[in-house]
């Protein structure tokens, strides 16, 4: 049960992009990859510390294809894509029912892009986006299909067919978000790389940009102060280039370099890189020398993320290393507060509920870590038993996570 | 848009088209099929969409002839109108035309995603479909079907009992006449030797194992990639080039792996921050489309008879039998085929294999292979030789 005298007494992540959407959100959606402010925090949520087979597991479904992609949730609607076929070539978009778990509708393409992809990877990797209007549903081929809410098409592009070499061996797994009316996808690879701000109305781009040359399955995150303009932040191997979402235009870039896998996220006034470690960057429009570069608050080779990247919840970065061990440090210094060793290997990003964070590690085991105390705390050890590399979407006391086979929703 | 008003929008539309005769959709799948690279028309496809998903179920077949010669964005459209139209008749309990939908089926010269997508929808209505229609597809056009016949095949060889390991033989032979995707090839070619039946993988899948050979021209600092080397300007088997090292000569590699994979580092040398290059010559009966497909965790570029095709500038994320599908055209008679092959310089233990398997195949994935020489490729090196030919960059086509 969610204690409330804690939660009074947190910092509560500030919601910086509720007034980046076109249209006003239903407190419960989670409309993308980490959720709609690309935190990975649903700071009033209470999810179930322990789950079963016969408890609190409000429904289970079949999925018809492969997936690391996370769902996402729009009203009543949860969505999830996957992929299927030898080739992994045909493309699904899905759509649940919230309550009962019932399908409400399907969608297939077929890809027009390459679909080979790592074994452990699959087509359906990155997670889809949505402006709570439409569905747009990303894939490491390249495609980007836009629904309306009822599984109507409204666009679809194929990157990989305009552009033919962008594409990766090993498979693509950058998530889109959405800021205003522009889709945000990074398509970066070793041999055709760009990012692209794609207009939300008709597919069509509204810039693109030549991006490093170097395999980065990074997604973009953004960042808006008070009423400020939001920016979309593009993550490689060359560091953090900061765009106006509309227009692509360079605000400033971070190029002491950047990891290609885990992804920065914000805080009310700094973004956490993971670079040489992990990197703090001053916000704003505040600059530290001519080439526009943000000022570095802190550095910490020790707090250097594996695959999932961090989240920040009430003043505390928390990241979980390539040993599956959980650090807590403080935000402001990075000064490290605890550590706490869970089992691993992770994939997933955590995401938090109220005072508990949610690990999947990648054997399907859920281990729930109460933060609000001085030291981390395991207080739920569960699995779903099958392999889970996706990120949790949690919206209002409900979790719904997938596997390749099955999306489950987690709630009392 | 509100949600409501788009289901408004939404009733408006189906209640105006749900009336329109098949004719009638003609400028509907014209615009659909008008779609074109980076969003053009997007907004004309997406409102013909709208038109053909209120659509009558007559209407499917409409639908379904329009994916003819449609590209693979459009053939997207034109699917999800078809997936609405069923999806709302279903819903409604309303019949689907299943016989011409199985008529459309069974005519191969149908576009194959349209077809196999017309099965799909008959299979909803009609659960005999399968078993009906499936086992004659083991050498159908689409590579869906002749996966699902393969499959069919193999699982009915693996029931059988060990008293009938010539039925299951013969089953097995059967499954791999159909056999393009390389699990399932695998998967026979283990259970024929496990009976004491061999099966030469090169010439099922038509890799090239015979090739011409020179090099190592400089890739340091990935420089090799863009730059012209002299077996890109000409092809002179006999002459003496200047390579990295020095001098060097066109020598010969051929590879004996069941998989056809011609190994550079193991079959030349561990070459890094390099450029091969490798040719060889294909007697193709009659002019004819085909695909090169390869798999290669290197970079590299690919000519036939001189003309650029594409390249790639990737190393080291991964090999596939299949990995790259390049369209071609091949002429009758000789042909010569020509790839770059680059290294890098990592250290890295993954970061070693210098190697590529390459065969040539129709869109299905059967082997197309080359006359004269039987099922093997051939250097050709007395036609080839002293042979110039004349390579020019203009890319063409667009690979998978």
């Amino acid at each position: 049960m969610i204690n409330l005298h804690k939660i009074s007494a947190w910092r509560i992540v500030p919601l910086v992009v509720a007034v980046v959407f076109s249209t006003s959100l239903r407190g419960a959606d989670w409309l993308q990859f980490r959720g709609n402010n690309v935190s990975g925090v649903s700071a009033l949520s209470a999810i179930p510390a322990t789950w079963s087979d016969t408890e609190n597991v409000a429904w289970k479904v079949d999925l018809p294809g492969r997936g690391a992609s996370g769902a996402i949730v729009i009203g009543n609607q949860v969505v999830v894509t996957a992929s299927s076929g030898f080739r992994q070539d045909r493309l699904h978009v899905l759509s649940f029912d919230r309550v009962s778990g019932k399908k409400v509708w399907e969608r297939q393409f077929w890809a027009t892009g390459r679909t080979m992809t790592h074994p452990k990877m699959s087509v359906a990797t990155p997670t889809p986006a949505s402006d709570g209007e439409r569905i747009f549903a990303f894939y490491s081929s390249n495609d980007v299909v836009c629904l309306d809410l009822d599984g109507n098409l409204q666009w679809l592009r194929g990157l990989t067919h305009d552009f033919p070499n962008a594409s990766n061996s090993l498979g693509m797994s950058s998530s889109p978000i959405v800021i205003g009316d522009t889709l945000i996808v990074q398509v970066e690879n070793d041999a055709e790389s760009f990012a692209a701000g794609l207009d939300t109305s008709n597919g069509k781009s509204r810039w693109k940009k030549v991006r490093p040359k170097k395999a980065n399955w990074t997604s973009p995150t953004l960042w808006q102060e008070g009423d400020a303009a939001p920016m979309a932040l593009l993550q490689s191997s060359a560091g953090i280039e900061a765009v106006h979402p509309r227009t692509g235009e360079t605000i400033w870039k971070f190029g002491a370099g950047a990891s290609t896998i885990p992804s920065s996220v914000v805080t009310p006034d700094s973004l956490l890189i993971p670079s040489n470690g992990l990197t703090a960057v001053r916000l704003g429009d505040k600059v530290d020398d001519e080439a526009g570069s943000p000022e570095v608050l802190w550095n910490d080779r020790k707090l250097g993320p594996g695959t999932s990247s961090p989240i920040v919840v009430a003043g505390k970065v928390f990241v979980v290393n390539r040993a599956g061990v959980l650090q807590a440090a403080d935000v402001n210094t990075g000064s490290l507060l605890w550590r706490l060793r869970l089992k691993g290997p992770f994939s997933a990003t955590p995401v938090a509920a109220g005072q508990h964070l949610i690990f999947f590690n990648e054997k399907g085991d859920a281990q729930v870590v109460d933060i609000s105390g001085a030291e981390g705390e395991i207080v739920g050890e569960n699995t779903v038993g099958e392999t889970i590399l996706s990120t949790p979407a949690i919206a209002d006391n409900e979790m719904f996570v997938r596997s390749d086979g099955h999306l489950w929703k987690i709630a009392k | 848009m509100p949600r409501f008003s788009c289901s408004l929008a939404a009733a408006i539309l189906f209640s105006i088209a749900a009336n329109f005769s098949a004719a009638e959709l003609s400028p509907q799948l014209k615009a659909v099929r008008s779609v074109s690279r980076e969003g053009q028309g997007n907004e004309a496809a997406a409102a013909a969409v709208r038109t053909l998903s209120a659509a009558s179920a007559s209407d499917l077949l409409q639908i379904l002839i329009g994916f003819e010669g449609a590209s693979p964005l459009a053939a997207n459209y034109l699917r999800n109108a078809v997936e609405s139209v069923v999806d709302r008749h279903l819903a409604a309990n309303k019949p689907l035309p299943a016989k011409q939908l199985e008529a459309f089926v069974l005519k191969r010269s149908n576009d194959p995603r349209a077809r196999r997508l017309a099965f799909e929808v008959l299979a909803k209505v009609d659960l005999t479909a399968s078993d009906r229609l499936i086992p004659k597809m083991l050498l159908d056009p689409s590579p869906e079907f002749r996966r699902d016949a393969v499959q069919r095949l193999v699982g009915e060889a693996e029931g059988l009992g060990k008293d009938s390991a010539d039925k299951a033989k013969q089953v097995y032979r059967k499954a791999l006449s159909g056999a393009t995707d390389s699990d399932l090839v695998k998967k026979i070619s283990k259970s024929l030797k496990d009976l004491g039946d061999e099966v030469d993988l090169v010439t099922h899948f038509g890799f090239l194992t015979d090739w011409r050979i020179v090099g190592p021209f400089d890739n340091r600092g990935f420089i090799g990639f863009d730059i012209a080397y002299a077996p890109e300007k000409e092809l002179d088997f006999v002459a003496k080039l200047q390579a990295k090292d020095g001098e060097v000569a066109w020598g010969v590699i051929t590879t004996s792996d069941e998989f056809g994979i011609v190994d550079i580092a193991k079959s030349v040398a561990p070459h890094k921050g390099a450029v091969m290059y490798l040719a060889t010559s294909y007697e193709a009966a009659a002019n004819r489309n085909v695909e090169f497909r390869f798999g290669t965790p290197n970079a590299w570029k690919l000519w036939v008879n001189g003309k650029f095709l594409f390249g790639r500038d990737e190393y080291h994320r991964g090999m596939a039998i299949d990995q790259y599908r390049v369209p071609a055209n091949l002429k009758a008679g000789k042909n010569v085929i020509l790839l770059k092959l680059c290294q890098n310089e990592q250290d890295d233990d993954w970061a070693q294999r210098y190697q590529i398997q390459i065969r040539v195949c129709d869109p299905s994935g059967v082997a197309v292979l080359p006359v004269k020489s039987g099922s093997r490729s051939t250097t050709g090196m007395s036609p080839l030789k002293r042979q110039s030919k004349r390579l020019t960059a203009s890319a063409e086509g667009a690979s998978q």
